[in-house]
């Protein structure tokens, strides 16, 4: 098949790119459509045995006995394993993907030791040598708990007198521990600037509110998987759907107490992540009873019920905010207040909250206190822009009062108070050339924000258009990569980053850039933790920022290397060539890429190079939506009826892609905004753990959503990149709050505004 | 899941032998788009798993001006909603059977499969309580007709005893002058099950001023889904007003007796019985009148 | 105590036949039987659509059929829709408009779309949102998938006019 190359309309900032800014056919593009990926469960092997795992009915509970005798002895059973049979891992910190990790408690949450923290909790695993032998034997394992009572919200869990999760933990107040009272609250940190009295003395409109969100989860489709063996040699391979393969290849070194050379993790096609997939839950069971059930390869997937019962959703919050502003629109104090619920261990995304919260303004006057509290809910974990949304929902509610209060357009506002390169964020760091008033620019100039309002369909129908802006971080970190350059003028190109969407075609591009080749001659493929050097994880937007450095650099060193062969063919000193293009030159001589790699055998033999690199110079993203909605005020719902992100992006190097992120994350918010939320019983049960009852977006419930691409390029990076990935799910709940607001004149303070939350509001029930 | 047997039964008599024999260990196979998640949930047992998709009687799907609908009960719904008759006559039961699950489900699912389940949620149930019809009931030895009304229990329970299963559901012609729709509120668009739901039925007169008669039925607002018959009474020789929809709407919410789950809250279902109750008796109006 | 039945079925225009017990469904047949793997897993009870296949011309959620149900019917999965040159339009739309990011929702997608062009070769946006609603996916918001779908039925209607 040939591919086809679109023309883009992405602007390239008047730079010749020749690969840039296309929008190619990704590489792995015919065999996702076809159905030949493979990703994690789709792994067959010979002598395959079937795990499942059993899952505590409670949330919090002491486990006082298991007797695994009935399932061991059920005829196709291999193995069964408890929280015997995994030795507690150390007390110690890493950081993994965007959070970190501390390895007893990740331990812990793979499979319980003497308490279970949360519904679905695993308690014990088996393999079998089919799926449903081995879910027959669960039934046979005998568990006796002590339930405790479970405390299910964050400032229940607060409380002097709440149930206490972990005995042993103590509050870490600006990073030192200064009492020894066990307690819910893991941590309570600060970030602190100037004077609030005087802040607020100088304001002329103060708007304080309390805002309440509930737990949200990633929602990928594909369930987690794991497949290993543990060979009789004592090496582990292990398959899997993974963020970061080196990152689970560390994880199961802490867990099963094994050393690093001894395991191999494979990362497999990967059915969505959004954060969620840093973490190991099933890797570690099919390890160990890949060893007990004698070496055989064991196979786990998590049912939809186990996903969303079990692995990482996102914090609930409690956030506070008050700000202040004078009549000119200058912003003179801001306060806030973020408690985040952890889940069972703690670990809350509550840092990057409070770093996102006010982070487009410049503030001379800011407080902002953090706390990370556990409760008896599944460990938190990241889950794109972590702990960014329900932030910025808090705060730019608030920025849009204020706006409204001081009779000001939303967007001037903003302009007013909006933070630039050189301002210093209320967190720390100073900002490099952030893009924030471009993209308020854009949002300005664009016929939506200037559309009149459709007509209400009815009455009872009101329609509103609302704006919101939002921060994310972007990371840099670690990337290797390696290629062959081949006899046919083609280069192999192995690279480390897990490619959730599409990040194998821009990491090429940027490679065939560098090279000044077609994309069509660069063969990308994802290595392995033993195939190709350390990369951090595909996550925190770093991507295509981290790992197309590492492209760069990597076509640097094959221009080094090819300079050198036509200084062989030549007999001319390697310095002296010149390289414009594919084209190597040295006086009247030319030859092009291609036709030098067919000379590679007469000029020193085959090439193959590689790099490691830890990057650095990544720089926040910043953007700015607007929306229309339409709220039926008989029934509470409402319908999202125009959407346009812009953000910017540094350089979008495949525009489609880019729009692509921009697009999901976009449709991640407006979930979160609407429908999204776990729901719990009074005793801890997670009562909505399906698709059809977790409240997702279906294809009916979204318009079509437009991409605004605003390119500042970023210096530190050879084309520009900033990342993209995560910055889109942080203005949504805030933009659609503020749409609804302008529709009904009511303030919403909840997440999600699902139709109960706004008739409750609209004071209807 | 549970190990089971299954039988493709191709007569009623040899479906309704094995149910006499397992009794309740023998479970009916339509669509399956309840079963076999219920089964694989464990909400469920059975040792036999009978597939009724066979027989002839739970296939048909006919229509004759003097008798009415016959619906197999194992027909699935996409042949209702491409029925010439069904679109014609039928709109309320188009507006359900469109509405439950996505395409890929309504490949499958049944009306039978819909009403033996027996949710207070399910979406073909409200309209077709409020198009009168029969449940067509078979045993080894004999055939009864129950109204739909009469044919639930409790939540997920019906009057069905071991041994009996449905084999069709039959829907008496039109009235003149009548009009009839369904409507559900989901906090989706798609893909999501009725926090409230209100089928409504009206036949008006001659000038199409008049209620002459009306049915209403609500859903997920009880234990069962809720014939109102006191909305009909409101509605029944009152001129098509807004008053008189009003109080047909007060009635319904009056009778609605809900519950507080993970789908809604019971203050919420019952502000909705009024507000579905209302939008429903508007559209059938609107449809009796030609709309 | 195992009760396995042979089944045979037409699996993308092949006689096939295979033996399992009835409690496995026509997924666990097509992908841990048969190593079909191009129909997915996402819920394993008819939410998702990640697993959708044609069976007798009738788009069904393949973890919601027993796979002993299978007998005798023919059954078209996402490996059945590529065509034995190049790739189907929507295939080739899916890769073009860049409507997959992580893919696993896609062999679902096309699946089901193929099934609402074989109906209706001249669909609404509308349309198309309203049929692919039982379809999830978390990474696209949909628009650039309804886009591939559209873009792919001007395609086959007018490779038909051409015919
Ligand atoms: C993703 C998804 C979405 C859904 N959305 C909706 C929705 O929007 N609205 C809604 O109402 N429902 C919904 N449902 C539920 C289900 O699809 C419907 O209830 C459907 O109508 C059931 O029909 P079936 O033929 O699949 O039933 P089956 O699963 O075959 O049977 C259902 C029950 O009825 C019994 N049974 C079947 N036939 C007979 C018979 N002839 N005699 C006696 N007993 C019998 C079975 O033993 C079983 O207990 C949804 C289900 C899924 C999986
Ligand atoms: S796996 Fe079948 S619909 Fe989700
Ligand atoms: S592309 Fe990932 S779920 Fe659709």
């Amino acid at each position: 098949m040939t591919p086809v190359i679109k023309k883009t309309e992405a602007k390239t900032n008047g730079k010749p790119f020749k690969v840039i800014g296309q929008r190619v056919i990704r590489p792995d593009g015919v065999d996702k459509v076809t159905g030949r990926a493979q990703y994690g469960a789709d792994v067959i092997l010979p002598g395959l045995l079937y795990g499942k795992v059993l899952r505590s009915p409670h949330a919090h509970a002491r486990i006082l006995s298991i007797d695994t005798s009935a399932a061991e002895k059920l005829p196709g059973v291999k193995a069964v394993i408890t929280g015997k049979d995994l030795k507690p891992a150390e007390d110690k910190v890493a950081k993994s993907g965007e959070s970190s990790v501390n390895y007893s408690y990740l331990s812990q949450n793979v499979l319980a030791q003497d308490k279970v923290l949360y519904h679905g909790h695993p308690v014990a695993a088996v393999a079998a040598t089919s799926i449903h032998i081995a879910e027959e034997a669960l039934a046979l394992i005998k568990v006796e708990y002590e339930v405790l009572p479970p405390v299910l919200n964050v400032l229940d869990a607060m409380k002097d007198d709440a149930p206490i999760l972990l005995p042993n933990l103590r509050t870490k107040e600006l990073g030192e521990v200064v009492s020894d009272k066990p307690t819910n609250i893991a941590s309570h940190e600060q970030h602190a600037r100037g004077d609030l009295a005087v802040g607020f003395a100088e304001a002329d409109v103060i708007v304080e509110r309390e805002f309440h969100t509930n737990t949200v989860h990633q929602g990928y489709i594909e369930p987690q998987n794991g497949t290993a063996l543990w060979n009789a040699d004592g090496q582990i391979t292990v398959w899997t759907s993974t963020q970061g393969a080196w990152d689970q290849r560390r994880d199961l070194s802490e867990i099963l107490h094994v050393p690093l050379s001894q395991i191999r993790v494979i990362p497999m096609e990967i059915g969505g992540g959004f954060g969620g997939k840093f973490p190991v839950y099933l890797e570690p069971l099919a390890a160990l009873l890949s060893l007990k059930s004698g070496h055989r390869p064991v196979k786990m997937w998590m049912q939809r019920d186990e996903v969303l019962k079990a692995t990482g959703p996102t914090s609930a919050s409690v956030i506070r905010v008050k700000m202040g502003a004078r009549k000119d629109g200058k912003i003179t104090a801001a306060q806030a207040w973020l408690a985040y619920e952890a889940g069972a261990f703690p670990g809350s995304p509550v840092g990057a909250g409070m770093g996102v919260i006010f982070a487009p303004y410049k503030l001379d006057n800011v407080q902002i206190d953090g706390y990370d509290v556990v409760v008896n809910k599944p460990a938190a974990k990241a889950y794109r822009a972590p702990g960014g949304t329900n932030a910025a929902f808090a705060g730019e509610t608030v920025i849009d009062e204020l706006a409204e209060k001081l009779g000001m357009d939303p967007i001037t506002f903003r302009r007013i108070n909006a933070a630039k390169e050189g301002d210093r964020r209320a967190d720390g760091p100073i900002y490099g050339r952030i893009g924030f008033i471009e993209t308020l620019d854009a949002i300005e100039k664009h016929p939506h924000y200037h559309a009149p309002l459709p007509e209400p369909r009815a009455p009872y129908m009101k329609v509103g258009r609302g704006v919101a802006c939002g921060f994310w971080y972007n990371w840099d970190g670690k990337s290797s990569a390696s290629a062959v350059v081949n006899p046919d003028g083609t280069v192999s190109y192995l690279e480390g980053s897990t490619d959730i969407g599409g990040t194998r075609a821009s990491l090429a591009m940027m490679l065939a850039e560098t090279l000044g080749i077609h994309y069509e001659d660069v063969k990308p493929m994802v290595g392995d933790t033993q195939t190709v050097g350390y990369n951090d994880g595909t996550g925190g937007s770093r991507t295509t920022y981290g790992s197309g450095m590492a492209a760069y650099h990597l076509g640097k060193e094959i221009i080094r290397e090819m300079k050198q062969r036509a200084a062989v063919l030549w007999e001319v000193p390697a310095d002296d060539i010149n390289v414009e293009g594919d084209v190597y030159s040295y006086g009247e001589k030319r030859i092009t890429f291609k036709e030098l790699c067919a000379k590679l055998d007469e000029t020193g033999g085959p090439m193959s190079v590689s790099v490691s690199l830890d990057t650095k110079g990544a720089i926040p993203a910043l953007a700015t939506h607007v929306v229309d909605v339409e709220v039926d005020t008989e029934t509470g719902k409402v319908n999202i009826l125009r959407y346009t992100a812009a953000q910017d992006v540094g350089r979008a190097i495949h525009p489609s892609y880019v729009e692509g992120q921009i697009h999901g994350g976009v449709a991640q918010g407006i979930g979160w905004a609407l429908n999204e939320e776990y729901y719990y019983d009074k005793d801890g049960h997670l009562m909505n753990a399906s698709l059809l009852d977790y409240r997702m977006p279906t294809a009916l419930d979204l318009p079509m959503i437009e991409a605004v691409i605003v390119e500042v390029p970023n210096p530190n990076h050879p084309f520009g990149v900033k990342g993209v990935g995560e910055v889109p799910i942080v203005p949504p709940a805030a933009a659609i709050a503020n749409a609804i607001y302008r529709a009904t004149g009511v303030r919403m303070t909840v997440l999600p505004m699902n139709p109960k939350n706004v008739l409750q509001a609209l004071g209807k029930i | 899941m549970q190990a089971f047997s299954y039988v493709s039964a191709r007569t009623l008599s040899e479906a309704a032998d094995i149910l006499a024999r397992e009794g309740d260990q023998a479970k009916c196979l339509s669509g399956g788009t309840d079963l076999i998640v219920f089964l694989r949930e464990g909400r469920r047992s059975a040792k036999v798993v009978v597939d009724v998709k066979g027989i002839p009687e739970l296939n048909q799907l006919g229509y004759s001006p003097k008798e009415g609908l016959t619906i197999g009960a194992a027909v699935p719904l996409h042949r209702i909603y491409n029925d010439a008759h069904v679109i014609e006559h039928y709109p309320g039961l188009i507006d359900a059977a469109t509405l439950i699950g996505g395409i890929a489900i309504q490949g499958r699912a049944t009306l039978g499969g819909n009403v033996c389940t027996a949710s207070p949620a399910g979406d073909s149930i409200p309209i077709l309580i409020a198009y009168e019809t029969t449940c067509i009931v078979a045993s080894r030895n004999v055939t009864k007709a129950i109204p739909l009304e009469k044919f639930f229990v409790g939540p997920g329970r019906t009057v069905l005893q071991p041994g009996e299963l449905l084999v069709a559901l039959k829907l008496p012609p039109p009235k003149p002058n009548s009009g009839a729709a369904y409507l559900r509120f989901i906090p989706r668009n798609e893909m999501d099950i009725a926090v409230t739901s209100a089928g409504a039925m009206v036949v008006l007169d001659e000038d199409k001023r008049r209620f002459v008669g009306a049915r209403l039925a609500l859903g997920a607002v009880a234990p069962t889904p809720l014939f109102v018959p006191e909305a009909g009474a409101a509605l029944t020789g009152q001129p098509v007003s807004d008053e008189a929809i009003e109080a047909a709407a007060r009635a319904a919410q009056a009778a609605a007796r809900p519950i507080t789950d993970m789908r809604g809250s019971a203050e919420q279902r019952k502000h909705l019985s009024y507000v579905m109750t209302k939008r429903a008796l508007l559209r059938a109006i609107e449809r009796a009148r030609g709309g | 105590m195992s009760n396995k039945v042979l089944v045979t079925a037409t699996i993308n225009d092949e006689e096939r036949s295979f033996v399992c017990e009835p409690r496995q469904s026509l997924l666990e047949v097509l992908r841990d039987v048969l190593h079909l793997t191009g129909a997915k897993e996402g819920c394993n009870n008819g939410n998702c659509g990640a697993c959708a296949v044609i069976m007798n011309g009738v788009l069904v959620n393949s973890c919601l059929v027993l796979g002993v149900e299978a007998n005798g019917a023919a059954i078209t999965t996402i490996e059945g829709i590529t065509p034995k040159e190049g790739l189907h339009p929507l295939q080739q739309k899916f890769l073009e408009d860049a409507a997959l990011q992580c893919g696993i929702c896609t062999p679902g997608f096309i699946v089901a779309a193929k099934a609402l062009l074989d109906k209706n070769p001249n669909p609404t946006e509308q349309e198309v949102r309203y049929w692919l609603a039982g379809n999830l996916c978390r990474c696209t918001g949909y628009d650039k998938i309804v886009r591939a779908v559209l873009d792919a039925a001007a395609t086959l209607r007018a490779e038909k006019q051409a015919a």
